[in-house]
């Protein structure tokens, strides 16, 4: 037997082979132009997530906010030797005052350089693996030799950031879901008006014992020409746009908003959406077809 | 043994009006030609949609090839249909295809190959007398050339039944007697053949033929499937 989606040259020729007609490859081209945007921001936010989480997740920031300068040295100092001997932890390095100056320079103007102004010590850590879960323990056993230790873990405000890119992948998975299903209906819609259309033809044909299968499968063809050329059209309009906005986030050359980029898996899943989207209006249109033509005896 | 087409106190009703069909009866044997009479409203129509499954029954039984088809499942229908040829009262051909592809319809439906198509469909236009319009759409066609499309359609795939709804109604009784000649070679062939007609001029032109008439939904002289050999192709005048 022949494939369901094959037709043979001679089926062909039984119904006219109509090009972009009515407005059904428009709706699907922006349907289409919808959905890539949708899926090329859910997968960017995702990309930073990962980004966001495996470099920085692990890091925390120990300052040591002590107005007197000995006593800071000296608390940093102990603090050091604790991080040495504490589980835990897998790197740390004491940010020296130069590199401070450096960062905080632009906003405090160069008079704190001549000690005017009290900043606190830094050391930077990266936890080891699991030493997420020891940031407490760390913090008691940092505070005994050093009291004037604060701990800011990366992670902590980092959780909100994620929560919101949680939400926004959602709402992206939601609009190309919702997307598809306005596709379609779309095509439902169409294929009920083609078989409205024709429908002396099909009596026709089924007089002459054409089957169902070969009826829907010369309507399917011409709805997914159709629904492949407006996939074509809105996806290429898409791809335009959403190169023009990462060149414009790049230029903007934040650490959060550079995060969001697309890998080359993500190009490949977005490229896969006018094929799927044209395989979903072949399906549908071929259940809406048979299911209508199950009422025709 | 029964005969290739059985009816059994068929009854149809369209809606919920008086029956358009009451108690039809009758049984034609493999290789038979019928002329089905009656005067306009009679049924005719009515009761070749039957014959060809366009309709199903309100009662009664009908078997088609010794198989009960009143029951016979959707799926198995086109399977039938295709040992059907039919000439519709109304044509009904495909306005965008052109004369050739119309022919060529029911062969593409069996799945004949485009190879093999191109001879029978030519030699079919040849003999209905429209070799130089075969590109033409039905349209662009006079009403006694859209008949003989018509006929050649319903008889190229050689059907195991004919089935002709008025078939010579708007050609000249030349073309009619040779339309009426294409059924008759076709009858000799095996093919058992049902023609309604109002047309005296072609009940003479086949003497042989048995004759079955219709008045207001009845059948007033049944048909007896023992007047007919009860295989073979009935013999014909020439
Ligand atoms: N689809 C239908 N719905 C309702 N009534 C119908 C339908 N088709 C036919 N009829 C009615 O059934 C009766 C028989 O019609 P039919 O077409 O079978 O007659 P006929 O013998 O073929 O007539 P003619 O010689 O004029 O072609 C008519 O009264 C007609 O109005
Ligand atoms: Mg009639």
């Amino acid at each position: 037997m022949m494939a369901w989606h094959h037709a043979t040259a001679g089926e062909r020729r039984l119904l006219p082979e109509a090009r972009l007609g009515g407005p059904m490859p428009w709706v699907i081209a922006i349907m289409l132009f919808l959905t890539v945007l949708a899926a090329a921001a859910g997968l960017g936010l995702r990309q930073a997530a990962t980004h966001l989480r495996s470099g920085l997740a692990d890091q925390i920031t120990i300052q040591i906010v002590e107005g007197d300068h000995v006593e800071r040295e000296r608390q940093a100092t102990a603090a050091m030797h604790e991080l040495d001997r504490l589980a835990g932890i897998g790197k740390h390095r004491r940010v020296d005052s130069s590199e401070l100056e450096a960062l905080l320079a632009p906003w405090l103007g160069d008079s704190f350089t001549r000690g005017e102004i009290p900043i606190p010590a830094m050391i930077d850590v990266t936890l080891a693996p699991g030493g997420a879960d020891r940031i407490d323990a760390i913090g008691e056993a940092l505070k005994s030799v050093a009291p004037a230790v604060r701990i800011s873990s990366h992670a902590q405000w980092l959780k909100p950031i994620e929560a919101l890119i949680g939400t926004l992948l959602w709402l992206a998975l939601a609009l190309v879901l919702l997307m598809a299903a306005a596709t379609a209906f779309t095509v439902v819609l169409a294929a009920r008006a083609a078989l409205d259309t024709h429908r002396e033809t099909i009596d026709v044909m089924h007089l002459l014992g054409a089957t169902d299968g070969q009826i829907a499968r010369l309507f399917q063809r011409r709805i997914a020409t159709d629904a492949m050329i407006g996939g074509l059209i809105g996806f290429s309009g898409a791809v335009v746009v959403v190169l023009i906005l990462s060149q414009r986030i790049e230029s903007v050359g934040s650490e959060l908003f550079g995060a969001i980029s697309l890998t080359t898996a993500a190009w490949i899943g977005l490229l896969a959406l006018p094929l799927a989207g044209t395989i979903l209006a072949m399906a549908t249109a071929r259940l809406t077809i048979l299911g209508t033509l199950e009422r025709i005896l | 043994m029964g005969g290739i087409v059985q009816f059994e106190n068929v009854g149809l009703r369209y809606g919920t009006g008086a029956e358009t069909l009451s108690d039809v009866s009758f049984d034609l044997a493999m290789g038979s030609f019928t002329f089905l009479t009656g005067p306009s409203g009679a049924g005719k129509t009515s009761l070749l949609r039957l014959l060809y499954l366009a309709q199903r029954p309100s009662r009664g039984l009908i078997r088609l090839f010794g198989e009960d088809i009143v029951t016979l499942p959707r799926a198995r229908m086109p399977a039938y249909r295709r040992r059907i040829g039919v000439v519709f009262q109304d044509f009904r051909l495909i306005p965008y295809l052109s004369a050739y592809d119309n022919v060529a319809l029911p062969l593409r439906v069996a799945g004949v190959e485009e190879r093999d198509l191109d001879t029978p469909v030519r030699e079919m236009l040849d003999w209905v007398g429209l070799t130089g319009r075969s590109n033409a759409r039905p349209a662009t066609l006079s009403g006694g050339e859209q008949q003989r499309v018509a006929i050649a359609r319903a008889v190229i795939a050689r059907p195991e039944i004919l089935v002709a709804d008025e078939p010579t109604g708007n050609v000249d009784p030349e073309m009619a007697k040779r339309l009426l000649y294409l059924f008759e070679a076709l009858n000799k062939l095996g093919t058992t053949v049902v023609v309604a007609t109002h047309d005296v001029h072609l009940l003479a032109g086949v003497p042989a033929a048995m004759q079955m008439r219709l008045e207001r939904g009845r059948v007033t002289n049944p048909v007896e499937s023992g007047r007919y050999p009860s295989s073979g192709p009935h013999g014909l005048a020439t």
